[in-house]
């Protein structure tokens, strides 16, 4: 390696390395400061949590006095059955569209492109008018039919992506050996889409978990709202109680990190893939 | 009796015609081998079989059955690709009977002929793997073993030796013609190689443009080939040809001249004097030497040895190459200036048109 080689590739992890200080950085703060008594927070912000700040009182109080295992349960299911959904219709809108041609097939495909250009919340009015009518008003129901519609055109580009680049002669050596359509996109087709719905599962899964907005306007009661919203109970006008905030912040992380720490290998080789052929 | 039967058979893609009015029978227990260039029709005259494409227009009739708007699984065909296909997340025995599961053929008997497959093509062994774990070769075994257990009245092949390297391609060639006399199977057989279709093929069709050119026995199409096409795909290297004209017609021989050989006579037969002719010899007919009804002389240009043989790639008077196969040993050297010569029964005539004129 020469010395200007060595030079450009210094340069490129310095760049690297400041990005993820800057990603990581504010989720280790978050985190370090859940385990520290409420003086230590505001004391020395920056400092791990030691021997005399050390203190649980923020999960103490946030699992005790809040309804912080229904958020939780809510946010799962909303998250889990808006997920397999997206995957399920994702993973037929792509095949139909990319193995069948049929009239308005090109035009559906459009249709659906248009959903990743244009974002969901701009729509927030009318869904909002909808659901109410609908009787949906305050139910996870809404919530996963909005992240479904949400999710499926993002899911459905990337699949399809997937779908063209699985050899043709695989479906006419299956169509030539009498396997019914249905059964060649289950059986030939879906299994070696693994790692493209791991990525598909990625993508859809973490803005929906994180997402404040739309539980901030379809839900109204304790009893359907998630974890980011519950969080916010904690932030009052004239005090926050950081201890909580922190430790249900910490807490809301959690699952995220363990999804993409399990998917990690399958979402790599999904997302490069397509890249290098 | 008929196996497969294909009556006007064509297909456009717009404006462009893919297929034109195809016709050909093929018995039971024939092998056929459809050839030509890249982009003749054949592969999708083959798919058109299988009922993967459309026609446009015409028949194909299967055992006596009209299949046109059968799919590919009720038409009683089975096909190899040349990409193998396998599915790969299926094990070697799962790959043979997955298809079977959907067409009622019952479990014992999906083992019974998985089992047969299996000792016929020699996988007994590589039942239980994956198609990533196997070699080029292995994997087409496979595939082929895949089509045999769907017992079909005719099998598909979609030149399935391409994707192999050499050694691998003759000795599988050899199995697929030792499995064609076992099966006493009805095989339509498309490839790009000439040497293939020769080897393996009862009857050759050979394809060009979307039409068929000729079909023949491989000897017939080596020895007496309808048309130029013809003439100058099979055989490597290709045969060489010269233009020439009829110079004068007396006593019933016509004198035949033209650039870059010598004049000689044929029987005058169907000729006039001033028809426009080429005349064909391969490469292989030409030797060196003096005496021969044909003579043609040059400047030796390259000599591409082969072992046994070697290729002489000759710059004629006028200008242009042709090739003439010498034995290994006998090879002329870069420069040298040399005459070769073909007896006339190794001499082809065709007519302005491109026919071949029988003399």
């Amino acid at each position: 390696m020469t010395i200007e080689q060595r030079a450009r590739s210094a340069g490129v992890h310095l760049v690297l390395l400041a990005y993820s200080a800057l990603a990581i950085g504010p989720i280790l703060l978050v985190v370090m400061n859940s385990f520290k008594a409420r003086s230590a927070i505001f004391g020395a912000p920056l400092a791990p949590p030691d021997a005399s700040t050390f203190s649980l009182i923020g999960y103490d109080k946030v699992l005790r006095s809040s309804n912080i295992l229904t958020y939780y349960s809510n946010s799962l299911i909303v998250t889990l059955v808006s997920m397999a959904l997206v995957l399920l219709f994702g993973a037929m809108a792509a095949w139909a569209l990319t193995e069948y041609r049929f009239r308005g097939s090109t035009l559906l495909g459009l249709f659906l492109s248009i959903g990743i250009m244009v974002p969901i919340r701009l729509g927030s009015v009318a869904i909002l008018n909808m659901m109410r009518s609908a009787g949906l008003n305050d139910t996870l129901t809404a919530l996963i039919l909005v992240y479904v519609a949400q999710g499926l055109p993002m899911s459905i580009f990337i699949l399809s992506e997937f779908i063209q680049q699985i050899p043709r002669d695989l479906r006419d050596a299956a169509r030539c050996d009498g396997v019914p359509e249905t059964r060649i996109f289950l059986e030939v087709i879906a299994p070696l889409l693994r790692p493209a719905i791991a990525t598909v599962a990625v993508f859809t899964i973490v803005p929906i978990w994180n997402d404040l907005w739309f539980p901030l306007i379809l839900t109204s009661s304790d009893k359907t709202h998630t974890v980011t919203l519950g969080v916010q109970q904690f932030l009052g006008q004239y005090i926050t109680d950081w201890n909580s905030v922190l430790a249900a912040l910490s807490m809301a992380i959690l699952p995220v990190v363990m999804i993409y720490i399990i998917l990690s290998r399958q979402l790599i080789a999904g997302l490069t893939s397509g890249a290098v052929k | 009796m008929s196996n497969l039967r294909i009556d006007h058979l064509y297909k456009r893609y717009g404006a462009a015609t893919v297929l034109d009015d195809i016709n050909l029978g093929i018995e039971t227990g024939e092998f056929v081998v459809l050839v030509g260039p890249s982009g003749c029709g054949k592969s999708t005259l083959l798919r058109m079989i299988a009922g993967l494409d459309g026609a446009s227009g015409g028949d194909i009739h299967i055992a006596g059955k009209l299949v046109n708007n059968l799919a590919p699984a009720a038409r009683g065909i089975a096909m190899v690709f040349q990409s193998y296909a396998l599915y790969p997340h299926m094990n070697v025995r799962k790959n043979m009977t997955f298809g079977l599961k959907f067409t009622g053929v019952a479990p014992a008997e999906r083992e019974k002929r998985v089992a047969e497959a299996a000792r016929m093509l020699r996988l007994e062994e590589l039942l239980e793997r994956y198609p990533r774990d196997l070699s080029g070769g292995q994997r087409q075994r496979v595939a082929i073993g895949r089509a045999i257990v769907r017992e079909p009245a005719v099998f598909l092949f979609d030149e399935p030796l391409s994707n192999l390297d050499a050694a691998l391609r003759v000795s599988t060639r050899v199995e697929i013609a030792n499995l064609h006399r076992l099966l006493k199977a009805t095989i339509v057989y498309v490839t790009h190689d000439q040497v293939e279709a020769m080897t393996l093929a009862d009857r050759i069709v050979v394809m060009n443009k979307g039409r068929i050119e000729q079909v023949g026995k491989p000897l017939d199409l080596y020895y007496a080939p309808a048309n130029l096409f013809v003439a100058g795909f099979i055989g490597s290297p290709a045969m060489n040809f010269f233009a020439a004209k009829v110079e004068s017609v007396a006593g019933g021989r016509a004198r035949v001249t033209g650039a870059g050989f010598r004049s000689f006579d044929l029987p005058a037969a169907s000729l006039n004097v001033g028809d426009t002719l080429t005349i064909g010899v391969r490469p292989e007919h030409l030797s060196r030497g003096t005496n021969g009804a044909f003579a043609v002389e040059g400047i030796v240009e390259l000599v591409e040895r082969l072992g046994e043989a070697s290729f002489a790639h000759i710059r004629r008077p006028d200008d242009k190459l042709f090739v003439a196969e010498v034995r290994g040993r006998e090879a002329p050297a870069v420069g040298e200036k040399t005459t070769l010569v073909a007896a006339a029964q190794d001499v082809q005539v065709f007519d302005a048109a491109g026919l071949r004129i029988s003399i």
